[in-house]
């Protein structure tokens, strides 16, 4: 298996639609080594913008570029371009229901070493709750890929969320939809809904759960919002019973935005496997991993509790 | 005329600890940690600092605020050659349950005031500290070490502007002025000249010194520790990656430890015979 990071396919995205169109411009905030902006600029410095340390200008002026009729890009770690910038975003951004297309990096305890102050965990929620933003979580570096392409033909604010840490390439679309999750494996037993590097975990972990007489089914949705309503409640109603698992709080993102659809449209026990309302801290992603029950043997487990419990 | 010979010497040691750290810790800020290193062995070992290493909450010490929260490895090897605590911990940095985080975590370490990492999110909770001080009677100083690029976060500039409004003239902030961040040059990237200019037309009383220059960095400190009427700068000009011949001055090492080969190599220059 390919593994490869999904930052480095915002990189490689920004790129193709710099040649595609030339109204794309891209704006970042001194991480954009990191965030893989930096690719861009290597091919169209004209249409480059360091803001220096400063998000929360950055968005607004990306707000400035939209209105003028560009297509701005900008990008940061997840924790300061959705928290720093947050005010900006809600006021400049989505009050307007500008495109402008916000690119959050180093999402998750994934980030690892740099510890809690720098790993985004209420990013999704965030982003979430603002009414015309868009919410997009993708599961590895293909469909990063599309799914940044995808956004130059949206209207409106979208948030695309992307990870430092590489992970297993699972996904082969040539295509990315608003609003569409997938079925990746088919189940009956329950219903596993994850977003990002969580559904690779998942798949593996629906794996183990076979093992032990548990049929899985596995669904990425990685468009967090708009959601996909009927793919979700069809799979719930088969299967009776849905784990989410995201790398963000409970509270909020996946798992939030999963509960508040099947509250109305078929109510069912929900089990929410992400950070229990808790921030992160320094150490290896794979110490992490292992301390916040991220890893395949982990979310298998919580499976098994909750349809024995 | 003094002799800095001793605040020299501890400076080269803590530069050491700084380059193992983050060679065990196989990440973290060398450039920023090596460039902060003087300004703060001035302020711990030069006289300048009231505190008490058995008692790091003392009420009357004075408070320590690196608003550049990622050179940490730096304060936390600072620190513990102050007393705060083992130097065995030093070789925990970023592992899972050390209390030396990626950046400084106020809960988990005595000696550090106030948590960091956010840049700019420092020296609005020093401006915080040192207005404390005018409701609780004391007289101690905050020390706020900054960055240079960090001074493009539009909320620094609100804190200096409320500063300067309220008369904090217990605040001294110190800007490790390394003239480079992660993207390349300040200059380039987003210019912050005039600066001194700019921090005086805010309010405060700047100096401009060699921050690499004992002899400069304790006189502008204790004048600054002096001052009653407004708020201290200290643009402290500085190498990134000082006393690392291949670090010295390269962006490309913000944020990458030294190899094992490297580590070797800055070792010996450092002078390894101690
Ligand atoms: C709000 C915020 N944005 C971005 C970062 C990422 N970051 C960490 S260090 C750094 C560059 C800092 O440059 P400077 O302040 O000059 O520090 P130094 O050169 O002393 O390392 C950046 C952008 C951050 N920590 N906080
Ligand atoms: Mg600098």
């Amino acid at each position: 298996m390919e593994y490869k990071a999904t930052r480095e396919a915002y990189g490689k995205a920004l790129c193709e639609l710099g040649k595609k169109d030339s109204s794309v411009v891209v704006l970042d905030a001194d991480l954009s080594g990191s965030t893989k902006s930096k690719e861009f600029k290597k091919l169209f410095p004209d249409r480059f913008f360091n803001m220096g340390i400063a998000e929360s200008n950055m968005v607004g002026v990306s707000a400035g570029l939209a209105l003028s009729g560009l297509k701005p890009y900008a990008s940061s770690f997840a924790v300061f371009i959705t928290g720093r910038a947050f005010e900006i975003v809600r006021q400049s951004v989505c009050y307007q229901n500008l495109h402008v297309v916000l690119c959050g990096s180093h999402s998750g305890v994934s980030v690892g070493e740099d510890g809690g102050s720098h790993q985004a965990v209420s990013d999704i929620a965030l982003m979430r709750s603002l009414p015309n933003m868009k919410v997009i979580v993708p599961s590895d570096y293909n469909e990063t890929y599309m799914a940044v392409l995808a956004t130059f033909d949206m209207e409106g604010p979208v948030y695309i969320r992307t990870s430092r840490a590489k992970s297993p390439i699972i996904t082969n679309k040539d295509k990315f939809e608003f609003g569409r999750a997938d079925v990746l494996k088919e189940g009956k037993d329950i219903t596993v809904v994850a977003c990002g590097m969580m559904v690779s975990i998942s798949l593996e972990a629906a794996q183990l759960l076979r093992n032990s007489g548990i049929d899985a089914e596995v669904i990425n949705a990685s468009s967090i919002k708009p959601l996909d309503e009927e793919t979700l409640v069809s799979s719930v109603r088969k299967t009776g019973r849905v784990v989410t698992v995201e790398e963000h709080s409970i509270i909020g993102g996946l798992g939030g935005a999963v509960c508040e659809l099947l509250s109305k449209e078929n109510p069912v026990p929900v089990e929410r496997i992400g950070l229990n309302d808790v921030f992160g801290e320094s150490g290896s992603k794979e110490d992490l991993f292992c301390k916040y029950g991220f890893t395949k043997e982990a979310v298998a487990e919580r499976v098994k509790k909750f349809l024995n419990g | 005329m003094e002799d800095f010979r001793q605040l020299e010497h501890i400076a080269r040691e803590i530069r050491k600890d700084i380059l193992l750290m983050l060679n065990r810790a196989r990440s973290g800020h060398s450039g920023g940690s090596l460039s902060v290193v003087d300004i703060l062995v001035a302020l711990y070992f030069g006289g300048i600092l009231t505190y008490d290493p058995k008692n790091p909450d003392w009420e009357d010490r004075d408070r320590v605020v690196l608003s550049k929260g990622h050179a940490c490895p730096a304060w936390y090897a600072v620190l513990s050659r102050a007393g705060f605590f083992e130097r065995e911990l030093l070789w925990t940095l970023r592992k899972l349950g050390s209390p030396l985080q990626g950046h400084p975590d106020a809960r988990k370490l005595p000696g550090v005031d106030a948590s960091t990492g956010s840049l700019g999110n420092g020296i609005t909770q020093a401006v915080g500290i040192a207005l404390a001080a005018r409701v609780l009677k004391k007289r101690y100083k905050v020390f706020c070490i900054m960055g240079d690029g960090e001074l493009q976060e539009g909320v620094v500039w609100e804190a200096f502007m409320s500063a300067a409004h309220y008369n904090l003239s217990n605040l001294i902030v110190i800007i490790d002025y390394n003239g480079l961040q992660i993207d390349g040059k300040v200059m380039d990237v987003m210019g912050i000249a005039p600066l001194k200019d700019k921090l005086e037309a805010f309010g405060f009383r700047t100096f401009e010194i060699g921050g690499h220059v004992y002899k400069n960095l304790i006189d502008t400190l204790i004048t600054a520790k002096r001052n009653v009427i407004s708020p201290t700068a200290i643009i402290a000009r500085t190498v990134k990656g000082y006393g690392v011949s291949f670090m010295a001055n390269r962006a490309e090492y913000h944020g990458v430890p030294p190899s094992d080969e490297e580590l070797k190599k800055a070792l010996e220059e450092l002078g390894n015979g101690v």
